[in-house]
């Protein structure tokens, strides 16, 4: 009798996906920081062009930032409009490959215990005491929180205020008006996503960094044990 | 401060490496295909023809921005706004089997379409106004398009750094029944800075699909030889995207 392949930590389509995605986030992001170079305010409800009505006046955000390197909104667009699709699909493939082969059902859903505030707070504290063990289970419950909330909502909330930014998307899906209440609401939810985005990424590395970095990124290109 | 410069390294490798990648020729034609693939996913996923929301009055920005053109110097503009544009003339030219050239009056008295939307420019803002005017398609009825025209050109009056500006929309946008010739808005002509006296609405498109101070009318086979070929004043400057509904 043959030996059942041994159980890799993490699956091939989880690292495809891992490494697709990082690239397309941080193309996306710094183009996107190129296009709100053009427009460097941000409004509620769905109109909104005058000083007056912005709840935020943005910094222009240097050359080293945006793609491309010099004010272009032309090629910025097009830059992060490319990415868009492989950012948009392979989330999407990853969503069904994961409901295949079980990674949500096994490593991403957490049990009722899981929610009581004691369990929280002990999860909380072995992480400031950097202790990353985790017993049997893939991920403690700040990572299933934390990575849950990334892929569930984040992620989809940027495609969606993505095309609710779109004139031709709008009339054929009025509905994205609706569920972000206008336009510029819209364009704003855009915004704050993609720094909460940048927030847990830099969550993400410095946890990372602490917990073996080497392993941690050598487990992510080859599957690890 | 190390971490911040290295950071900026990182950030400038990015930005700079992706501005010389544009340039070499896969990246840019794969650059150039993006619209052909949004506009098909727009394709899939719904219809062209699908109408633009519409707004209630309430809903009207107190101001609506003028952007790009918005004092045309010319000395013939100037005389027409002088004159209250009394001797403007819309012509509505190639391939069609009756040319036409209507005075404002003309434009007026055709059946008229009112309109609340939403106008989205390209940098990001958007603002809400009601337009009014007749629709293109019964323009385009009266002048008889005929079988082998594919697009209309937009003719402007203003010159922007040196050039006159000028739009272009496939059929299906032409014809759709918000795509109007506006000649008001909120109720009052045109003002100058939003395109008086005549200016289109292609609703479901980006703002600078929606030509101002518009002379004329044009049905065409191909963009080739109109301009740089792209279709538009932006199109063929700086490479805004020819199908602006994204």
């Amino acid at each position: 009798m043959t030996k059942p392949a041994p159980q890799r930590k993490h699956a091939l389509p989880t690292r495809l996906w891992h490494w697709l995605n990082a690239a397309c986030l941080i193309g996306l992001f710094m183009s996107g920081l190129g296009i709100s170079n053009a427009h460097p305010r941000l409004y509620w409800g769905d109109y909104g062009f005058d000083r007056a009505d912005a709840w935020l006046h943005l910094v222009r955000f240097p050359n080293w930032m945006t793609i491309p390197g010099h004010y272009s909104l032309a090629e910025a667009r097009l830059w992060h409009l490319l990415i868009a699709w492989p950012f948009a699909f392979g989330l999407l493939l990853f969503m069904v490959v994961s409901l295949v082969n079980h990674h949500f059902i096994r490593d991403l859903v957490t049990r009722p215990r899981e929610w009581r505030w004691s369990a929280i707070k002990a999860d909380i504290v072995k992480h400031l005491r950097l202790d990353f063990r985790h017993e049997g289970v893939k991920f403690n419950f700040l990572q299933k929180a934390s990575y849950g909330a990334v892929i569930f909502i984040l992620l989809p909330l940027m495609i969606f205020t993505g095309l609710a930014m779109s004139p031709g998307m709008d009339a054929n899906w009025p509905w994205l008006l609706d569920i972000f209440f206008g336009r510029q609401s819209a364009r704003s939810i855009h915004f704050l996503c993609a720094w909460t985005l940048v927030c847990f990424l830099a969550v993400h590395l410095v946890l990372v960094l602490l917990s073996g970095p080497i392993g941690q990124i050598r487990d992510m290109i080859t599957g690890g044990t | 401060m190390k971490r911040r410069s290295l950071l900026a390294g990182a950030g400038a490798f990015l930005a700079t490496g992706c501005s010389k990648l544009a340039e070499t020729g896969p990246v840019s034609s794969l650059l150039s295909s993006v619209e052909d693939w949004n506009r098909g996913l727009h394709d899939l996923l719904g219809r062209r023809t699908a109408l633009a929301r519409e707004f209630s009055s309430e809903d009207i920005s107190p101001v609506f921005r003028g952007n790009g053109t918005t004092d045309p110097q010319d000395a013939a503009y100037k005389a027409h706004l002088a004159a209250n544009f009394a001797l403007w003339r819309l012509g509505v030219t190639g391939l069609v089997s009756t040319p036409l050239s209507l005075s404002l009056d003309d434009v007026r008295a055709l059946p008229q379409r009112t309109q609340i939307t939403r106008h989205d420019c390209v940098e990001g803002w958007s603002a809400i106004g009601q337009w009014t005017g007749p629709q293109l398609a019964h323009i385009l009825e009266m002048a008889g398009v005929k079988p082998e025209a594919r697009f209309i050109i937009f003719h402007c009056a203003d010159m922007l750094n040196g050039s006159a500006y000028y739009e272009s929309v496939d059929l299906v946008d032409a014809f759709h029944p918000q795509t109007i010739i506006a000649h008001s808005l909120n109720g009052e002509p045109l003002p100058v800075k939003n395109g008086a006296p005549l200016r289109m609405r292609i609703e479901r498109q980006l703002g600078y699909k929606h030509a101002k101070y518009l002379t004329g009318i044009e049905a065409v086979a191909s963009l080739a030889d109109v301009g740089a070929g792209k279709g538009g004043y932006w199109e063929d400057r700086t490479g805004y995207q020819w199908y602006a509904g994204i």
